[in-house]
């Protein structure tokens, strides 16, 4: 299409600003600021340069785009291809969105070592977008295993009070995933004699018993990342313990590492596997759904609820991915998308009080509302958004991932729906406490409203939440013909199976 | 014996290294203790000087009656150790200083273990073998005392050299089994031996066994790495920089050589023996490292893990298999280096201490030597996108091209325990807060060699290219 690497500037552009950080120095005072100046500036432009993507992506088209290709390591086979289709476009938006936003989050609140801070978070961002642009599987590797640096040091720095535990916790929890699967991508390159993904995809024809146990591989990995239960135990912890920009990061971006990585590779490579495994996927959701959604209703600590909301909103992801049909699948990347908004804006409506009373105990807080007009307003509208109220972008995901399940497995669809019953109990019950009753607490009474900054941070959240809620079309779209493929080439797959199956 | 023109050319490196060793060795003789600092430089220099020779004009064939091999693995692997040992001098200087034990005698002694390391690669015959292999050790127990008034440094050696002559003793006991069976020392004698039928023979695979453990405690494989935490921890720290690169690249460059020629018709019998040492080196270099307090002893169980990573590369026994040791190996090269220059720059007002703990707070203090440390810390755990993640892909894509499954999984999830002490000394840099700051080191070669590790560490996935060609190049050695 261009002859601009236009997806190479939108991941390493970043890399830009962490380099001017690195190198400026001066009186601690006046480094501060033009981190945060320059980390800002150079996150919005990769903000703007990726819109250029959605503006000039193809939406009839379900091939990948803006494709770039180059040796890397020709010696392997390895080489440094990237491109996006229709399922990636919007999680490298939504990478790009929400760096900028954390960093405004963080202009106050982190005041010790600002320079590593932004350097860290510019760092994540070029993995996280390299990830999600990574069409070779080494190179989806590096950035997918990249990111734990950054994000170490992210909770491990800036972190509360056990946030060297859970810094560990979060690193050697996803490490120990991400190594078995990176057994199994040495496997599949060993089959096809290269790691690129569309030949890998193409090429790869392996025995039942070897995909079950590359899917499982690759599972351990994404598994650990979605999280579904029962390997989530490291999200909460790393959740509470991170700061907020760092939650946020983590639920609205990390998370979607797992999902996406199902849809990319999971199942295009093993389809078979993919759906002999699929019960599995479909009771670890359901648990994971129920499960935490009641855990989730005896947290103490706002953050803590949140991260179990997540793991809970995150079932609904995975059982929309293998259920494996256009609605649910669909649903799957929009519930991916619109938690990447929602919950980042939740753990955002923390921060901000957390900001002002540091504590984020649920007990410390209660009506909020009569001197928080406007946060109790914000708070609201992300709660129902939360709890999937119509008009709203968390209705549109959960309501096509299970419209898309009712018609494979009823069962499953029946079980799935009451989560959301759960999840609109919790949701409320955390906003009851918080927002409405009494302003009874001395410590509240001089509590101050949003100021200018934090509505610049809500504010695209809010229009992107309604925009999704109401007319779900522009994102759909452009993913359709992406989804299409995807479940064609798995049908014909599964098809190719049964036939050879057949013959004697 | 005639020996022609031939050889003396294709062992001019080896020539011009001893000639100027001794030549450097009458200097300092002559004019006394004054000279030390121009021959640890000269050193240095005469060092890598032999690396340039190694391969301009690079010249390939056997010499002296097929003692001595020169290919281009064998050039590879010397210029490796060449470039370790130039650096580990030139790293010497202010640690000896400091400790008044600046002698002139050292940087020859490094010359002369060097040129052992370099026979040693280039053996091609069981006798030149046990002589490059005596001349390296022998200079290396000296070395590894050379703190005279330090009573770590003098049980360093004392352990090393005790140690030591058993693992010669069981190599020359299993060498000469070896040649009461197969008629002859000489490598391709051997091998002719071994494919006319003498493999069967018990005696064979006893004294192959008894080589490959001399040869394993020579790497540190586990079960023969006893020695190698001590010594390590005891050796001063130069020393330490030393032994974790120089003699450990040229160890197993012998193995390689030694298993992968002459007894390359017994590898189904070898492979066991280096895939049980390879998984258990891998184990016990992560498990065994989790709680050590001392910085120099917790790179010693980190280099016993490493050399894990390389026998399961050797235990491949494929093309591959070498190419990835190669690969590996410069990586770790690069790393260890870093990590010992920024170990030698630990000092708090003048003293310099070896304790992890000491590194609490140092991201506050000099955030660039703990930025420096944070990223070879990371490379060692194998993350991406930093070396030695690369190092270690390599590895387990011969691995499991040579179904060596399981022992990949277990090599995986043990680079999992390792990453955890890893990153021990990276939250205690960045997490804790600093109970008393280090020194600041003024500009001098520790920090430069810090830096430019960190810099070819971090932006090696920009061109890994270059290096794994190198590798093919040198695999191609043993495959022709």
């Amino acid at each position: 299409m261009s002859s601009w690497p236009i997806l190479s500037l939108v991941t390493f552009l970043p890399l830009v600003g962490a380099l001017f950080c690195l190198v400026v120095n001066g009186p601690k005072e006046a480094v501060d600021r033009n981190c945060r100046s320059a980390a800002l500036l150079t996150s919005l432009a990769t903000f703007l340069v990726s819109l250029v993507l959605w503006v000039r992506f193809d939406p009839t088209k379900a091939s990948f785009q803006f494709e770039e290709k180059l040796d890397w390591v020709p010696a392997l086979s390895i080489g440094y291809h990237v491109g996006i289709d229709g399922i990636s476009l919007f999680f490298v938006l939504l990478s790009t969105l929400l760096t900028p936003i954390c960093i405004l989050a963080s202009w106050e609140s982190v005041q010790v070592r600002v320079k590593e801070y932004m350097i860290a978070f510019l760092v994540l961002e070029t993995f996280m977008v390299g990830m999600f642009c990574a069409l070779d599987l080494a190179l989806f590797y590096v950035f997918f295993e990249g990111v734990l640096i950054p994000m170490f040091l992210i909770i491990g720095v800036w972190g509360g009070k056990r946030r060297v535990y859970a810094a560990f916790k979060f690193f050697l929890y996803t490490l120990l995933g991400s190594v078995l699967m990176l057994l199994a991508i040495i496997a599949v390159y060993w089959q096809v004699g290269t790691t690129d993904l569309p030949t890998a995809m193409e090429k790869l024809d392996l025995p039942f018993t070897w995909q079950c146990w590359l899917w499982l591989a690759f599972f351990a990995s994404f598994a650990v990342k979605v999280p579904m239960w029962p390997v989530h135990t490291w999200l909460p912890d790393a959740h509470v313990e991170a700061p907020t920009a760092g939650s946020v990061i983590l639920a609205g971006v990390l998370l979607k590492m797992g999902g996406y990585g199902f849809l990319r590779f999971s199942i295009p490579l093993f389809p078979e596997a993919s759906q002999y495994f699929a019960p599995l996927v479909f009771g670890l959701s359901i648990v994971a759904v129920i499960y935490t959604s009641l855990v989730a209703l005896v947290q103490e600590d706002m953050k803590k609820l949140i991260a179990y909301s997540s793991v809970a909103h995150m079932g609904f992801v995975t059982i929309g991915a293998f259920i494996m049909n256009m609605q649910s699948v669909q649903g799957s990347i929009f519930q991916m998308l619109s938690h990447g908004i929602v919950s980042a804006a939740l753990f955002l409506c923390v921060g901000v009080v957390y900001d002002r009373m540091h504590t984020r105990e649920i007990a410390a807080y209660g009506g909020l509302v009569h001197r928080m007009p406007r946060y109790a307003f914000t708070f609201m509208f992300f709660t129902l958004a939360s709890v999937g109220l119509p008009g709203l972008s968390g209705f549109v995901g959960e309501f096509l991932v299970l419209v898309g399940t009712f018609k494979a497995n009823t069962w499953v669809a029946f079980l799935a729906t009451t989560g959301i019953i759960l999840g609109a109990a919790y949701a409320l019950w955390l906003y009851r406490k918080i927002v409405f009753g009494e302003l009874t607490k001395d410590s509240l009474k001089g509590i101050l409203d949003m100021n200018r900054r934090e509505i610049a941070l809500f504010l695209p959240l809010v229009l992107i939440t309604l925009w999704m809620g109401i007319y779900p079309s522009s994102f759909l779209d452009p993913m359709a013909p992406s989804v299409d493929k995807l479940i064609g080439d798995y049908q014909a797959a599964l098809k190719l199976a049964r036939t050879a199956a057949l013959v004697p | 014996m005639v020996v022609g023109l031939e050889s003396w050319t294709l062992a001019r490196p080896e020539l011009f290294l001893a000639a100027s060793a001794m030549l450097l060795l009458i200097y300092g003789v002559v004019r006394g203790e004054v000279a030390t600092p121009f021959i640890s430089v000269a050193t240095s220099v005469v060092m890598l000087v032999t690396a340039v020779l190694l391969f301009a004009p690079y010249r390939e064939g056997t010499a002296f009656a097929s003692l001595f091999i020169v290919d281009r693995l064998t050039a590879t692997m010397k210029a490796m150790v060449l470039i370790g040992a130039a650096v580990a001098v030139l790293m010497s200087r202010s640690y000896f200083e400091q400790a008044k034990a600046w002698r002139f005698e050292y940087p020859v002694l490094v010359a002369l273990a060097t040129l052992g390391m370099m026979l040693m690669i280039s053996a091609n015959d069981l006798m030149s073998l046990y002589v490059g292999l005596e001349l390296q050790s022998l200079a290396l127990y000296v070395i590894a005392a050379f703190q005279r008034d330090s009573l770590r440094s003098t049980e360093a050696g004392v352990k090393y050299f005790v140690l030591g002559s058993v693992a010669s003793g069981m190599l020359l006991f299993g060498a000469s089994l070896i040649y009461g069976f197969c008629g002859g020392t000489a490598f391709v004698q051997i091998s002719q031996a071994l494919l006319d039928g003498k493999a069967a023979e018990f005696g064979v695979v006893v004294g192959l066994v008894f080589v490959v453990a001399g040869l394993a405690f020579k790497v540190s494989a586990v079960p023969f790495h006893m020695w190698t935490p001590d010594v390590y921890e005891g050796a001063p720290t130069p020393v330490t920089a030393l032994f974790a690169v120089a003699p450990k690249i040229a160890a197993i460059s012998l193995m390689v050589s030694v298993l992968m020629g002459p007894f390359k018709p017994l590898f189904l019998q070898w492979q066991q023996i280096i895939v049980v040492a390879a998984v258990l080196s891998m184990a016990l270099g992560a498990f065994a490292a989790l709680r050590q307090q001392n910085i120099k002893r917790l790179m010693a169980y980190s280099s016993i893990g490493n050399v894990g990573y390389v026998l399961l590369g050797l235990a491949s026994g494929s093309e591959k298999g070498i190419q990835s040791i190669v690969f590996y190996l410069a990586i770790y090269l690069v790393m260890t280096l870093g990590v010992f220059a920024t170990i030698l720059m630990m000092k708090r007002r003048g003293v310099m201490v070896e304790s992890v703990s000491d590194l609490a707070g140092l991201a506050k203090s000099q955030p660039m030597m703990a930025f420096a440390m944070l990223l070879f810390m990371f490379s060692l755990a194998g993350i991406p996108p930093l070396a030695g993640f690369w190092g270690k892909l390599y590895i387990f894509i011969a691995a499991v091209e040579a179904h060596l499954y399981i022992p990949a999984v277990l090599g995986v999830l043990a680079s999992v325990v390792a990453s955890y002490y890893y990153l021990r000394i990276v939250k205690v840099m960045y997490f804790d807060e600093a109970t008393d700051a280090l020194d600041s080191t003024p500009f001098g070669v520790y920090r430069t060699v810090a830096f430019v590790s960190a810099i070819l560490v971090t932006l090696f996935s920009l061109a890994p290219q270059p290096l794994s060609l190198i590798a093919a190049a040198a695999a191609k050695g043993l495959f022709p």
